[in-house]
């Protein structure tokens, strides 16, 4: 689990651009939206092609985003449950 | 348009003008920064961006020509007070040839796989004049015109009717492109309606053609 | 601002072709009966056929060659758009009566978002297909370029490419034009095709609905994407009299502002759409209480909606006038749908008509506000158009009858 939040918080810096932040600077129980990264709702839709493209899971529905998406840890959750 | 249709209703001044090319970028025709290793455009963004002091965590996800549209109208604005005009005074009019072709391709090339909601929302020439919009404030009219080149008798003529019909009392006007061969230019000028303390010229063809040049 | 317009803007003709219908009387018809335009796709080569319900013409692209009637050796070119605009650019010059003399000197004035884009996809990168002539269509400008080499249109001529507000800007333009004396007949609107540039990022988007949308609906969950060609012939005063053309309303008042907010998602307080709409109520010289009917942009997103409910009420307070999302038939024709509602509108004036819209049963919680679900008849002076843009580009404009309260 420790390894995958590593990853993906590697994989989060490279698909939303996230300039001059290291994977160091975000903690894994962290709010991803909101202040801090400053992600917004384009964002959030790219984490779900990132799900998709990375992990083969397909979320149909962004109100469920809001709920995985809300941690590295929650999203980490996740797709330990639900990837193929 | 006449050429000369609305020199007596106004008197337009220019109260800043900046260009970035792979060269330079130039403040009133004056060189603020050197592209002398001859960094690639990503690259020369952001040394701008660093030069600039600018702290905007937003400007890394723009596509090409928002961001170069984003440090030109930064380094414009930089001095300005910005509570002089309310924000639907000011307005922004911009204008290139190749609408957003570089970033299209990008985007067309990810529909085969899964297509990038990011690249798509840049797929649109007016979205560099709403990033600029977002982060100055500007709440006026703001209209982009694809033209073979810059039109300068056009954009004189179009500033001139904004000025006498709306509500407009300042407005960014220029051109903003990045080609499919990553050959750039931003040329963006701060207009005013009536006369600021420090100018750099009037609001003129011919003044414009001049500048544009350099 | 600068109140009341000392040249009135006159509108003399207007075409169209939408999902609902190929010209003005069809599209009239099918906006009364409230008869839908959205369905299966039927033209558009795309894996997501059977996926989303989108408002499709009609037609291949080959009946709408015979409709423009235009020769098929000359028609090879043209790319869906072009063929969809000079069927409206067509309807609208003969109910304004332009001769061809008179059309000679006309300014035409076209909008859209992706141009020939529907023709690269079938010709980019594609083995089968050698002929680079895709090159010259794809570009904004062409279908302006087209419709005015095979019109005979030779007079000023742009594009303007502004996201879903294209066409209002576009009519704006044009009012200034006439406004400012640098032309006396201008042809306006816009043109957008269905292609799958488009139905890809407005689905990575996630804002596409898989059923039928449902404007200011709670139950809302997206739009439909649509195509169209909408173009109107707009007349200065002098114009009309040196013809003795008749006059159909106006273009009373106008204005177009940023939302300064977000990209893609319109602010909490609809503060972009605000200003627009008490904007071009000013330059119309009206108080919000004299609109009769509003055309409201009404997408069906969830963002949209709510953030256009709250600004009108934020302009109207208690007294919102009758509205509706004519989207709710069309589909959202992107850079075409503000030229279609602006017909849409002017039908709606001057045949003194509510239009209804479909699909709605709740209204939106936080505005509480319902649209008009049946064709009435009454009395309308001045009808209001909203449309607004990804870039925060918020339009909004004001059709008024002739007698109406102009100087």
């Amino acid at each position: 689990m420790e390894e995958l939040k590593e990853k993906l918080k590697v994989q989060l810096i490279a698909q939303l651009n996230l300039e001059d932040i290291t994977p160091e600077d975000i903690n894994s129980s962290d709010p991803l939206f909101g202040e801090g990264l400053g992600l917004d709702s384009i964002d959030a839709l790219e984490i779900i092609v990132l799900l998709q493209k990375e992990y083969g899971i397909k979320i149909e529905d962004t109100k469920k985003g809001k709920e995985i998406f809300q941690s590295i840890d929650t999203l980490a959750a996740y797709i330990t449950e639900n990837r193929k | 348009m006449p050429p000369h249709y609305f020199a007596s209703m106004n008197n337009p001044v220019i109260r800043k003008y900046v260009s970035v090319d792979k060269r330079s970028v130039k403040v009133n025709g004056t060189d603020l920064l050197l592209n002398e290793q001859g960094a690639d455009f990503g690259e020369f963004m952001k040394q701008i961006y660093h030069a600039c002091s600018i702290s905007y965590l937003k400007f890394f996800k723009m596509d090409p020509q928002s961001k170069l549209g984003f440090v030109a109208a930064k380094i414009l604005l930089q001095d300005d007070d910005r509570d002089r005009f309310e924000p639907e005074e000011k307005a922004i009019v911009l204008a290139n040839s190749a609408s957003s072709l570089n970033t299209d391709e990008k985007y067309f090339e990810s529909i085969n796989d899964i297509p990038s909601p990011a690249v798509f929302v840049y797929t649109l020439p007016n979205i560099v004049a709403g990033e600029i919009c977002i982060h100055h404030n500007l709440k006026g009219e703001n209209t982009f015109f694809i033209q073979e080149e810059f039109d300068i008798q056009f954009m004189v003529s179009y500033l001139n009717i904004l000025f006498s019909t709306t509500n407009t009392r300042k407005a960014i006007a220029g051109w903003v492109e990045v080609d499919l061969d990553d050959n750039y230019r931003a040329f963006l000028m701060d207009v005013e309606k009536e006369g600021s303390s420090e100018i750099q010229g009037n609001f003129t063809v011919d003044f414009i053609h001049q500048i544009f040049k350099l | 601002m600068t109140g009341p317009l000392k040249h009135p803007i006159n509108i003399t003709g207007t075409g169209v072709v939408a999902p609902i219908g190929d010209n003005t009387s069809t599209c009239f018809h099918s906006l009364v009966q409230g008869k839908t335009g959205i369905g299966r796709i039927m033209h558009l080569d795309t894996v997501h056929r059977e996926v989303f319900p989108v408002g499709e013409v009609k037609h291949s692209n080959a009946s709408l060659l015979s409709l423009a009637g235009i020769d098929e050796r000359r028609g090879r070119n043209l790319t869906r758009a072009t063929l969809m605009a000079v069927i409206a650019v067509k309807e609208a010059i003969a109910e304004a009566g332009l001769t061809d003399v008179e059309l000679r000197d006309c300014a035409l004035v076209s909008a859209t978002s992706v141009g020939g884009m529907d023709k690269t996809e079938q010709c980019y990168r594609n083995p089968d297909y050698t002929s680079l002539d895709y090159v010259y269509t794809h570009p904004c400008g062409d279908t302006a370029d087209s419709i005015c080499a095979l019109l005979g249109i030779n007079g000023y001529r742009t594009t303007l490419s502004t996201a879903c507000s294209s066409g209002a800007n576009a009519l704006m333009h044009a009012a200034l034009l006439i406004r400012n004396g640098i032309a006396d007949r201008v042809i306006a609107g816009g043109v957008d095709p269905l292609c799958r540039f488009t139905l890809n990022g407005f689905n990575s988007l996630m804002i596409l609905d898989k059923e039928h949308c449902r404007p200011f609906d709670s139950s809302r969950n997206g739009l439909n994407l649509g195509e169209g060609a909408g173009f109107l012939v707009l007349e200065s005063d002098r114009s009309v009299k040196s013809r003795g053309a008749k006059v159909l309303c106006r273009l009373a008042g106008f204005s177009n502002t940023n939302d300064a907010y977000h990209q893609t998602a319109s602010s909490p307080n609809g503060e972009g759409a605000y200003l627009a709409m008490t904007q071009a109520l000013e330059s119309a010289g009206l108080e919000p209480g004299q609109i009769g009917y509003i055309n409201v942009h009404g997408t069906g997103t969830q963002n949209n909606d709510l953030s256009e409910g709250i600004a009108i009420r934020r302009v109207f307070g208690e007294k919102v006038p009758p509205f509706s999302s004519t989207k709710s038939l069309t589909g959202h024709a992107l850079g075409a749908a503000a030229a279609l509602e602006a017909v849409f509108s002017v039908l709606a004036l001057t045949n003194d008509t509510l239009l209804p819209q479909i699909g709605f049963n709740a209204p939106v919680e936080e505005t509480g506000l319902i649209p008009v679900t049946g064709a009435t008849k009454t009395g309308l002076s001045h009808v209001l158009s909203n449309s607004f843009g990804f870039g925060g580009n918020n339009s909004t404009l004001i059709f008024s009858k002739q007698d109406g309260t102009l100087l």
